[in-house]
C-alpha cells in the first residue's frame, strides 16, 4: 500500500518533472545549449498565473493561456537579448555562464516585485480526490491533471516535431545548422520557436507545479528546474521521449527514496542518479551515441 | 543580363588572401566549371557566394540584385542553392523530409495551424508531399522516400542532395565537387544527371570538380583558380590547352 501510494505520488510528481524536462530537451536539442534559466521561467508562469488568480480574481482559462504568453515573450527576449548575441561565442561556455546569469537576474527581479514572502497559490484544479481501498490510497485532481497533461504534451510534441514543416526545421537545424540555413531555412527564427514552445510549457509546469504543491517563492523555479535537468540527462538530452520517461522515473526515484529511505535525502538521492548515470550511460536512457566526426 | 556577375571578389583570412579579385560571369542555362588545385579557394568562393563567408571587398549581382553580405537563408531564397563536397544530407531524417526541407520557403502554414492541426496545415503538407515525391521520382530515388538519408548508397546521396538543393527552387545551382568519391561508372551516371537537370529544369550550374573527364565532358566555360587567384577562364577546350593550366596542374 504505501509502496503504491508512493509511486503513485511520484508519477504525479515526476509528470511535473517531465514537462519541464520537455523544454530543456527541445532547447538543447536544437540550440545545443543547456537554458538554466527555464527553472525560472517557471516560477515567472507561476507568479504571472499567481496574480491573475488570486490577486485581480481571472478564470482559470483565462490565467493559463495569458501566463504562457506571458512566459513565450519572456522566452523569446532572453534569446533574442541573452543567448543570440552569444552563439557565435567562441566558447559554448560563454552562453552557459549566460544563462546562470539570467536565473538570477530573474529570480531577483521577482524578489523585488513579489518579496521574499511565501504566496499560498490556490489550485487551478478542482477535481475530486479519488480514494481508493477505504482512503489507503487518495489520488487527487491534480495527481490525475499532472499525469494527463504531460502524456499530451509529450505525444503533442512529438508529434508537432516530427509531423509540421516547422518541426523539420528544427531537426534540419539540430542536425546541421548550416546545410539548413544553405536550404533557405531561418535558423535563428527556428531557435527562437523552440525556446518559445520551450517557455510556453514552462508557464504550464509552473501552474501545475503549484496548484500541487502550493508555496510560491521566487526560488520556487530553481530547484525543480535542476531536477528537470537530470531528468532529461537521465532520459537521453535532446530526445523528447527521454525526457518523458526521464521526467516520471525521476519522479518516482525521489518519492520512493524519501518514502524508503530517508525523507531528508531526497534531493540528494536524485542528484546521484545523475551521477550514476554519467558513469554507467552518459548518454541516457534514449540518448543516441554521438559519432565523433573523423 | 548575366544571371550571375561577380566583381573583384576577394577575402582575407587574418593576412591570407584566400580569393583575390575574383571575377565570374555565368549567362543564364550555362554550365560552368570552377577547377584548379587543391587549396585554391574554389570552396572558399561558394562560401562567398553563399553568404557563408561575408567578402572583404567586391560584390555579386544575381540576376541584376545586389546579393552580397546577404545572409544565407536569404541568398539561398534569392536564388542560389548548392551541395556540399562531403555530403551534408540530413541524415537521421527520412528522404522525403530531406526534400520537404528544401521545400519550405515556398509553402507557407502557421505555427498554430501546426499544432492544433487546422485544415491549412493537411492541404499545405498534402501539397508539399506531392511536391517532394515529384522531384524525388525525377530522381528515381521515390521508392526509397522512407527510408532515413544515412542509409541511401552514395551515388544516391549525392542525387539526394541535388534533388534537396532543386526543391529551394533555385536560378543558380552550385555543385561542390559532386564526383568526389564516385567510380568511372558512378560519375557517368552523375554527367548524365546533371546534363538532365540542365535540361530538365533549365537549371544554370556552376560546379567544382576535379575529375577532368567529367570537367571537359560537360561544361561550357572553366575558370581556374590557383591561390586564390584566376589562373585561366574561358571556353573549356582553350583552357585547358592553356600552359599555365597545365603546369599548375601536372607540374613542369
Amino acid at each position: 500500500m504505501r509502496f503504491l501510494a508512493s509511486l503513485i505520488n511520484g508519477i504525479s510528481l515526476g509528470s511535473v518533472y517531465a514537462i519541464i524536462a520537455l523544454g530543456y530537451t527541445m532547447v538543447y536539442g536544437i540550440a545545443k545549449m543547456l537554458n538554466f534559466a527555464h527553472g525560472d521561467v517557471i516560477m515567472v508562469g507561476a507568479y504571472a498565473a499567481f496574480v491573475m488568480l488570486n490577486q485581480i480574481g481571472l478564470p482559470v482559462y483565462v490565467a493559463i493561456p495569458v501566463s504562457m504568453v506571458v512566459c513565450t515573450v519572456l522566452g523569446l527576449v532572453i534569446e533574442r537579448f541573452a543567448y543570440r548575441p552569444l552563439r557565435k561565442a567562441a566558447s559554448p561556455l560563454a552562453v552557459l555562464i549566460t544563462a546562470i546569469g539570467v536565473s538570477y537576474l530573474l529570480q531577483n527581479l521577482a524578489l523585488l516585485i513579489f518579496g521574499a514572502n511565501t504566496r499560498s497559490f490556490s489550485s487551478v484544479v478542482h477535481l475530486k480526490s479519488l480514494r481508493l481501498f477505504d482512503g489507503g490510497i487518495i489520488i487527487t485532481g491534480e495527481m490525475i491533471v499532472n499525469a494527463v497533461v504531460c502524456v499530451a504534451i509529450m505525444a503533442g510534441l512529438t508529434l508537432f516535431v516530427n509531423k509540421t514543416k516547422q518541426g523539420q526545421a528544427m531537426r534540419a537545424v539540430s542536425e546541421d545548422k548550416g546545410a539548413a540555413q544553405l536550404m533557405g531555412i531561418n535558423a535563428n527564427g527556428t531557435i527562437a520557436l523552440t525556446f518559445a514552445i520551450g517557455a510556453a510549457l514552462a508557464a504550464v509546469a509552473g501552474v501545475l507545479m503549484c496548484s500541487s504543491y502550493p508555496a510560491l517563492t521566487p526560488y520556487t523555479g530553481a530547484m525543480p528546474g535542476i531536477k528537470a535537468f537530470v531528468a532529461a540527462v537521465f532520459g537521453g538530452i535532446g530526445s523528447i521521449p527521454g525526457a518523458f520517461i526521464g521526467g516520471i522515473l525521476l519522479g518516482v526515484i525521489e518519492v520512493l527514496g524519501k518514502s524508503y529511505i530517508s525523507s531528508q535525502l531526497g534531493d540528494a538521492i536524485v542528484f546521484s542518479v545523475l551521477i550514476i548515470v554519467l558513469l554507467v550511460k552518459p548518454t541516457g536512457i534514449l540518448g543516441k551515441n554521438i559519432q565523433e566526426k573523423v | 543580363m548575366a544571371l550571375l556577375d561577380v566583381k573583384n571578389l576577394s577575402i582575407s583570412f587574418g593576412g591570407l588572401r584566400a580569393v583575390d579579385s575574383f571575377q565570374l560571369t555565368i549567362e543564364q542555362g550555362e554550365l560552368y566549371g570552377l577547377i584548379g588545385p587543391n587549396g585554391a579557394g574554389k570552396t572558399t568562393v561558394f562560401n562567398l557566394l553563399t553568404g557563408v563567408y561575408k567578402p572583404t571587398e567586391g560584390i555579386i549581382l544575381l540576376d541584376g540584385k545586389n546579393i552580397t553580405g546577404h545572409k544565407t537563408a536569404q541568398i539561398n531564397h534569392e536564388g542560389i542553392a548548392r551541395t556540399f563536397q562531403n555530403i551534408r544530407l540530413f541524415k537521421e531524417m527520412s528522404v522525403l523530409d530531406n526534400v520537404k526541407a528544401g521545400l519550405h520557403q515556398h509553402y507557407k502554414y502557421s505555427t498554430v495551424a501546426g499544432i492544433f492541426r487546422l485544415p491549412g496545415y493537411y492541404r499545405t503538407e498534402k501539397k508539399m508531399n506531392a511536391r517532394a515525391m515529384e522531384l524525388l521520382s525525377v530522381f528515381d530515388l521515390d521508392k526509397e522516400a522512407d527510408y532515413l538519408a544515412s542509409n541511401l548508397p552514395y551515388g544516391k546521396q549525392r542525387k539526394l542532395e541535388i534533388a534537396r538543393a532543386l526543391a529551394t527552387e533555385p536560378k543558380l545551382l552550385l555543385l561542390d565537387e559532386p564526383a568526389a568519391g564516385m567510380n568511372p561508372n558512378e560519375t557517368q551516371e552523375l554527367m548524365d544527371t546533371i546534363r538532365f537537370v540542365r535540361k530538365e529544369f533549365g537549371m544554370t550550374i556552376l560546379l567544382i570538380e576535379h575529375d577532368m573527364r567529367l570537367v571537359s565532358g560537360i561544361c561550357e566555360k572553366l575558370t581556374v583558380l590557383n591561390f586564390g587567384r584566376i589562373l585561366a577562364q574561358g571556353e573549356t577546350s582553350a583552357v585547358l590547352k592553356d600552359k599555365e593550366v597545365i603546369t599548375a596542374y601536372l607540374g613542369e
